[in-house]
């Protein structure tokens, strides 16, 4: 296997995780809506409106950010990173 | 200032920074010295349209590269501002705080929908368009795939999409205009158009970037520093975010006590046009699981498919500052929309708790016809309330309210200084213009560069390029213009048609573009226009009294749409001939952050 295609199924991997990720917060935990905003959560909000207010939201920052340097070290490891950078 | 101007961005918008608060200051002392409420309205969107335009004017330009993707030069902090700004339409600043009143948990899904797009963005697509190098959406769909059919087909989506968002745009700039500068709605919104075509005529992607982000930097404030202010004015806490707990459970209480009173037909046709009161719940979960995730979805997918947000990224040094970027433009939006709960929280608090001093259920209806705020918003059309029972005291249920009144009225009603009000016109104009700009560059651009250069002159030389590209912004914008000035439908309706329309033509083309090496012209051009007709076919048909399927309803048609293009274009694709051998190799290069882009620097 060359190494660009090694490079691509690394990157094909990374994105299967992020993707199981998005689905948890933006899908996931939606379909216990119901059940799960009986329980009490961060700061006292019930749980299902906090992650429709800030959770959810908050989580998609985070993932996209790591998701960018999980990439970053990806194209490194195998020689592809820019090298102009800002 | 020494050195060149990126170098300098943050001091620049330091300054600005600074200079708006300034200008904000000097209003609240001018209103303690008597200057009228009218006048303040319109210095703010006078003085802040001015600002814009002079940034427009300076960033004018007469070069390809800078026109269409502002010279590929935008830090990823500052084009992360610029695509919050790009991204937070009227619909955002106005509209959501209301829908959330009124509709709570249900609508929310639209909050997780317009921030779970990004992570599709960041994932499936910016870095790959920017290593293409493209300047528009359709110029990757057309290098692609190949031929002037899919490159026509993608801006034919683009088109209807974009269209049907830029309407509500200008609808919402006419009505922000015709109330801080007290002119009729027909005028407000070509004064409304002139102030967009300012900020990006002359300079064209250059132009919009940086009044974008300028236009961030007000919006930003303007919605934050009201919900701050009135969060610690009522005692419900310095840091509203993560102090409201008590709030939302006493909003529950009062529910539980009011009860949600069905009314009468009868008795809800003398209420006026526009106008709903509190029928649903705060903060309970009171949509199915399905309603909310089509929901959130079509949003999601929407989001990924919409070649404004998507052509901010080609203006990025690099690959990897394109998919770092994504995260400050998430991180942007953010700020905004986690605040937006909170407004609708102390809004409503604010309002139906007899135990506030602002709370108005309870009191006699003499009593709240006589309080100033009400009179203003009674005339304004925004609030109404009418004795159902004739027991001479306000209901939960007799009381009425339109969805912007959330954002507009709230801080008059906790008795906030007019100044605050000047200020939230503002953001709510900055807001939609630059929304609006990314729209209708988005078009001009796709016909200019993709219809006109790429299809009818080849040959055609730089100037003669960019003068097509802003005659065509001109008539795009006034086309808009003169659709907004019908007033055909509300503000929020036309932006989830246009996710809608976005996601049926567009997101499997652009996403199986890049990952699936297989995927040839045929599918493409089959998946972009089958998908857009099976969503507008679906759409017509609910509109139209049909039933519809899988509870798929005209907000989420795109889930149709989309799965129509899905199944053509692997189909089609499966059955004819696999892409040739230099087609795939370009595949494979899109891959790779490193090395040339696909397309040459000025193609």
């Amino acid at each position: 296997m060359s190494n660009q295609q090694k490079h691509w199924e690394k990157t094909r991997g990374l994105l299967f995780i992020t993707l199981a990720i998005w689905f948890v917060f933006s899908i996931g935990i939606f379909l216990f809506g119901a059940e799960m905003n009986e329980v009490t959560g961060p700061f006292g909000y019930p749980w299902t409106y906090w992650f429709t207010c800030q959770g959810s939201l908050g989580a998609f920052v985070i993932l996209i950010f790591w998701f960018a340097n999980r990439q970053e070290k990806i194209d490194e490891e195998f020689g592809f990173s820019e090298r102009e950078d800002e | 200032m020494k050195g060149n101007f990126i170098d300098n961005l943050p001091k620049v918008y330091g300054i600005y920074t600074g200079g708006f608060i300034g200008f904000i200051i000097i209003m609240a002392i001018a209103e303690q010295m008597g200057m009228t409420a009218k006048a303040i309205g319109i210095a703010f969107v006078a003085f802040t349209v001015f600002i814009y335009a002079l940034i427009g004017w300076l960033s004018r330009t007469a070069q390809a590269d800078a026109y269409y993707v502002a010279g590929r030069q935008v830090p990823t902090v500052f084009n992360g501002m610029a695509t919050a700004a790009d991204w937070m339409s009227g619909a955002s600043f106005v509209a959501m705080a209301g829908g959330i009143y009124f509709k709570g948990y249900g609508y929310m899904a639209l909050l997780v929908g317009w921030t779970g797009g990004y992570v599709l963005v960041a994932s499936l697509l910016a870095p790959y368009l920017r290593k293409f190098g493209c300047y528009t959406v359709p110029d990757f769909i057309g290098t692609r795939y190949g031929g002037n059919l899919a490159r026509f087909s993608a801006v034919v989506v683009l088109t209807v999409a974009s269209f049907t968002y830029v309407t509500a745009q200008i609808n919402a700039t006419g009505t922000i205009a015709s109330v801080a500068l007290d002119i009729p709605f027909q005028y407000a919104v070509y004064v409304g158009l002139i102030s967009i075509l300012l900020c990006s005529m002359l300079g064209g992607m250059r132009g919009v970037t940086w009044t974008q982000v300028a236009q961030y930097i007000v919006l930003i404030i303007a919605y934050l520093l009201p919900v701050f202010w009135i969060s610690n004015k009522m005692g419900a806490g310095f840091f509203p975010h993560f102090m409201l707990a008590d709030e939302v459970a006493r909003i529950g209480e009062l529910e539980q006590q009011f009860g949600f009173v069905k009314n009468a037909a009868a008795d809800l046709k003398s209420v006026p046009k526009g106008l709903a009161g509190i029928t649903k719940a705060h903060s309970a979960v009171n949509a199915t699981p399905w309603a909310f995730i089509s929901l959130a979805l079509a949003m999601m997918m929407g989001t990924a498919s919409l070649p404004h947000v998507m052509m901010r990224y080609f203006t990025t040094p690099s690959v990897k500052a394109a998919r770092k970027s994504v995260g400050w433009s998430l991180f942007f939006i953010f700020l905004l929309y986690s605040s937006a709960p909170m407004l609708a929280t102390l809004s409503k608090l604010s309002l139906i708790d007899p135990n506030l001093p602002t709370g108005i259920i309870g009191k006699t209806f003499a009593e709240v016809e006589a309080i100033d705020w009400y009179q203003n918003w009674n005339q304004a059309n925004l609030m109404f309330i009418s004795d159902f029972n004739g027991n001479g005291t306000l209901e939960l249920n007799e009381f009425f309210m339109g969805g912007k009144a959330v954002v507009l009225a709230t801080p008059e009603i906790a008795g906030l200084p007019y100044v605050i009000s000047g200020l939230v016109a503002a953001g709510g104009m900055a807001a939609a213009m630059s929304t609006a700009d990314g729209l209708i560059l988005a078009i001009a651009n796709a016909i200019s560069h993709d219809v006109y250069y790429k299809i009818i002159d080849p040959k055609a030389e730089t100037a003669k390029r960019l003068l097509v590209a802003r005659v065509l912004l001109v008539i795009i914008g006034f086309a808009g213009a003169t659709i907004a000035a019908m007033e055909i439908q509300g503000i929020l309706g036309s932006v989830i048609w246009a996710f809608d329309f976005a996601m049926s033509g567009l997101f499997f083309p652009l996403v199986l573009g890049v990952w699936w090496k297989r995927a040839n012209r045929q599918g493409a051009v089959a998946g972009m226009l089958g998908g857009l007709i099976a969503g507008a076919w679906y759409l017509v048909w609910v509109r139209t009294g049909g039933s519809g399927f899988l509870g798929i309803t005209q907000l989420t048609f795109g889930i149709f749409g989309s799965a129509v293009s899905l199944v053509l274009m692997v189909i089609v694709s499966l059955m004819t001939a696999e892409p040739d051998k230099a087609t795939q190799k370009m595949v494979d290069d899109v891959r790779v952050p490193s090395g040339k882009s696909i397309l040459g620097k000025s193609h």
